[in-house]
């Protein structure tokens, strides 16, 4: 309690250790958005005849749309015509076949990151797709998992090589109507991860896609489709950074997730993009759709973890169309300096004895703004629908804010709904406590939170919840004077 | 150990503590008493180094260093605890993990080992033995839902595992039923030893029965009117502060 400003500020202004620049080559399209860069991106990755119509109209659609204003956020309006729509690091003849080919600077890039992509030093029970900017530069123990008849690849080459997959799923969870920003990625999407798990297989590890943005001026609009054919399990967790720029940059994902009867997805989020410095210039701006769906039996389980982006909104939610089918959603989002949150989930039940779970814990410090916003709807014919929700806030400072919006819509009067929520605030006397036994400021404030968050780590997978506990006690360097 | 000299503090512009003078050697058990508003737990929190009082003249040398220049966990390391009137709830964390950092933090400062898990569990499992604490407890928030004798013990539990040099128990014997009372006496004059020292705020003598003190002073608006040895405490108990108050005017 006794540092002076400067040296904070500067922990601050010092914490983000991802915001640098690989200096390469690439390849990107102009700025601007229209037939002809949707044209350009579809021929750019040699797409069939039926993908490039898709994506015009999702296009004729987004033209008709305007920015929604509903989210509890502030921003200036975004110039979607100032964007570039691709960007790639320029290839030499066809592309590389395989990751020896691939360019060493990307590599290095990648292994900066903590993300080894190379056989000697890859993380150990882990697959990974490494998105860098519009293209996956590469992916990551494909033979072991052909093995299983798991199809692990990036989205491009899953139109290539399955296109009767693809044909099959996209969009059937987040339609290309869907909202305004997901009906800009369906008309501009670049690339993503594809996962097809074959019926009865349980993955034999770990998938995971590390997106990065480097270019700037660019957006990043990656969409990633998961299909868990029946009984089977996957559990797929993405990561994400960008160099830090005084520019706000726009990444609008869209994700689906299938899961077929008795199937079961864990899908675990650990996002750290570029937050913005302490004046909230720069940043990405998060814009992202998540949903999954599923049928009799399934399970879809989410897990974020958001600590950066300087504008967060995203409501990872499932659709509990099959009976007896499980949903649940576990989310920490940390807003710190100027950084503001939306996000939430929405939980669709249909089917019998449903059953969903909301676990959010938003943590406020500096003059960060967080907001929970879900919802939980349980249509007619859901008898049986159970939900419970917890919803935690924890304010560090006199100046951040914590918001909840629950909507509660049950058309079935045998629904269970329970919504718990509180606000706390980490509170002189619990440092002044702490301080008196010993411990400095800073590792108060990262137990106490550590200790508010740990049922959402608990749910990570083992070798990232020690990564989300580090990533979190670094975002808050500095957040109490 | 602690020698405060003609220490002056209060809160914003108002004066709390109007020069007091005291002297705690190594080996000695000192009783704080008087009525309420008298300035004890200011005393208490400006030794301690709670924030928002203002030290406005005096000073405390602590082993002949300065302590009011230390910050709250400086304080802390070199071995000044303070047991709380009113300990403090910390939902989420747990107490093992809370205990156990606190312990590391010190032996770190005292350069001796860091315990592990299991050398922390060994050594608080015996202390929460003798304090009547059942294991279930390590695994509880810090004080969360916590009884006022449980949050009490619990001070007790972390003062004996970070075995302080110099402890100042805060009314520690406030809203305990006799048995809670005895078993926290216990715990404290098992600590008791020539290197270390004790000062004991309460408000009734009660206390002193079970911790017999060496010296017993009396604190009225801000000043120590009256100091002597433990027979003061049972006089005070017969005849109330009145007197004293009235001979110091």
């Amino acid at each position: 309690m006794r540092a002076d400003t400067d040296t904070i500020d500067d922990f601050v202004a010092s914490d983000y250790k991802y915001g640098f620049v690989t200096n390469i080559e690439s390849e990107s399209l102009e700025p601007g958005l229209g037939e002809e860069a949707v044209r350009f991106i579809s021929a750019k990755k040699k797409e069939p005849e039926w993908l490039l119509e898709w994506r015009l109209k999702a296009l004729r659609h987004w033209e008709k749309l305007e920015c929604p204003t509903w989210p509890h956020v502030n921003y200036p309006p975004v110039n979607f015509q100032d964007i570039s729509y691709y960007s790639a690091p320029k290839k030499k003849g066809d592309g590389p076949k395989s990751l020896d080919e691939v360019d060493p600077k990307l590599l290095e890039t990648y292994e900066k990151l903590g993300v080894p992509l190379h056989e000697r030093a890859r993380l150990a029970g882990v697959a990974v797709d490494a998105v860098f900017d519009s293209e996956s530069i590469g992916t990551t123990f494909k033979a072991d998992l052909a093995k299983a008849g798991v199809i692990f690849c990036s989205i491009s080459e899953a139109v290539q090589e399955h296109p009767e997959l693809v044909k099959k799923y996209l969009g059937t969870v987040v339609p290309y109507t869907d909202n305004f920003y997901a009906t800009l990625n369906s008309a501009v999407f670049s690339d993503g991860s594809f996962v097809y798990i074959p019926k009865g297989t349980r993955c034999p590890m770990e998938l995971s896609t590390y997106f990065r943005i480097n270019a700037a001026n660019t957006g990043q609009f990656e969409r990633t489709l998961i299909i868990a054919e029946e009984s089977s399990h996957v559990s797929y967790l993405e990561g994400c950074t960008a160099p830090m720029r005084d520019e706000n940059q726009l990444h609008a994902a869209v994700v689906e997730l299938v899961a077929l009867d008795n199937a079961e997805i864990k899908y675990s989020t650990v996002q750290n993009w570029y937050p913005g410095d302490e004046e909230g210039r720069g940043g990405i701006y998060n814009f992202v759709t998540k949903r999954g769906i599923c049928k009799t039996n399934a399970k879809i389980s989410w897990t974020q973890v958001e600590t950066g982006s300087a504008i967060t909104w995203k409501y990872p939610s499932v659709i509990l169309k099959g009976d007896n089918s499980i949903g649940e959603f576990y989310s920490v989002a940390l807003t710190n300096n100027m950084q503001q949150a939306d996000t939430g989930t929405k939980m669709v039940h249909l089917g019998k004895n449903t059953r969903s779970t909301i676990v959010s814990k938003g943590i406020s410090a500096g003059r960060g703004q967080n907001s929970y916003r879900g919802l939980v709807q349980v249509g007619k014919k859901a008898t049986n629908a159970r939900n419970f929700s917890q919803c935690d806030s924890l304010l560090i400072g006199d100046q951040c804010g914590a918001h909840t919006f629950p909507y509660i819509e049950a058309k079935n009067p045998s629904a269970n709904i329970e919504h718990e929520a509180t606000t706390s605030k980490i509170g002189e006397d619990q440092i002044f406590y702490c301080n008196q036994r010993g411990l400095e400021t800073q590792d108060a404030v990262n137990m106490i939170v550590n200790g508010f968050c740990k049922e959402v780590f608990r749910e990570l997978p083992m070798e990232f919840a020690m990564e989300a506990q580090k990533l979190l006690d670094v975002s808050l360097e500095g957040s109490v004077g | 150990m602690l020698q405060i000299k003609n220490l002056q503090a209060g809160i914003e512009d108002k004066p709390i503590l109007k020069g007091i003078n005291l002297t705690v050697n190594a080996g000695e058990v000192h009783a704080i008493m008087g009525p309420n508003g008298s300035g004890k737990s200011t005393l208490a929190s400006v030794l301690a180094g709670r924030d928002g009082f203002d030290v406005t003249g005096g000073e405390a040398l602590y082993n002949d260093n300065d302590l009011l220049d230390l910050a709250t966990e400086e304080r802390a390391r070199e071995g000044v605890f303070l047991a709380f009137q009113y300990p403090v709830e910390i939902p989420g964390v747990n107490s093992a993990y809370f205990l156990r950092s606190a312990v590391n933090a010190i032996r770190k400062h005292r350069g001796e080992e860091e315990f592990d898990a299991m050398n922390f569990l060994k050594a608080v499992k015996v202390k929460m033995k003798e304090l009547g604490l059942g294991e279930d407890f390590l695994k509880r928030p810090v004080n969360a839902g916590f009884s006022g004798g449980e949050k009490k013990r619990n001070e007790i539990l972390q003062m004996t595992m970070l075995d302080p040099r110099l402890a100042i128990l805060d009314e520690t014997d406030s809203g305990l039923d006799i048995d809670a009372l005895r078993i926290v006496a216990d715990g404290v004059n098992r600590l008791r030893s020539d290197d270390n020292a004790q000062v004991v705020i309460t408000h009734y003598q009660r206390l002193l029965d079970y911790i017999v003190p060496d010296f017993v002073h009396v604190l009225y608006d801000g000043c120590i009117i009256k100091s002597g040895d433990k027979s003061l405490a049972l006089e005070l108990e017969e005849k109330g502060y009145d007197w004293l108050i009235k001979e110091a005017a």
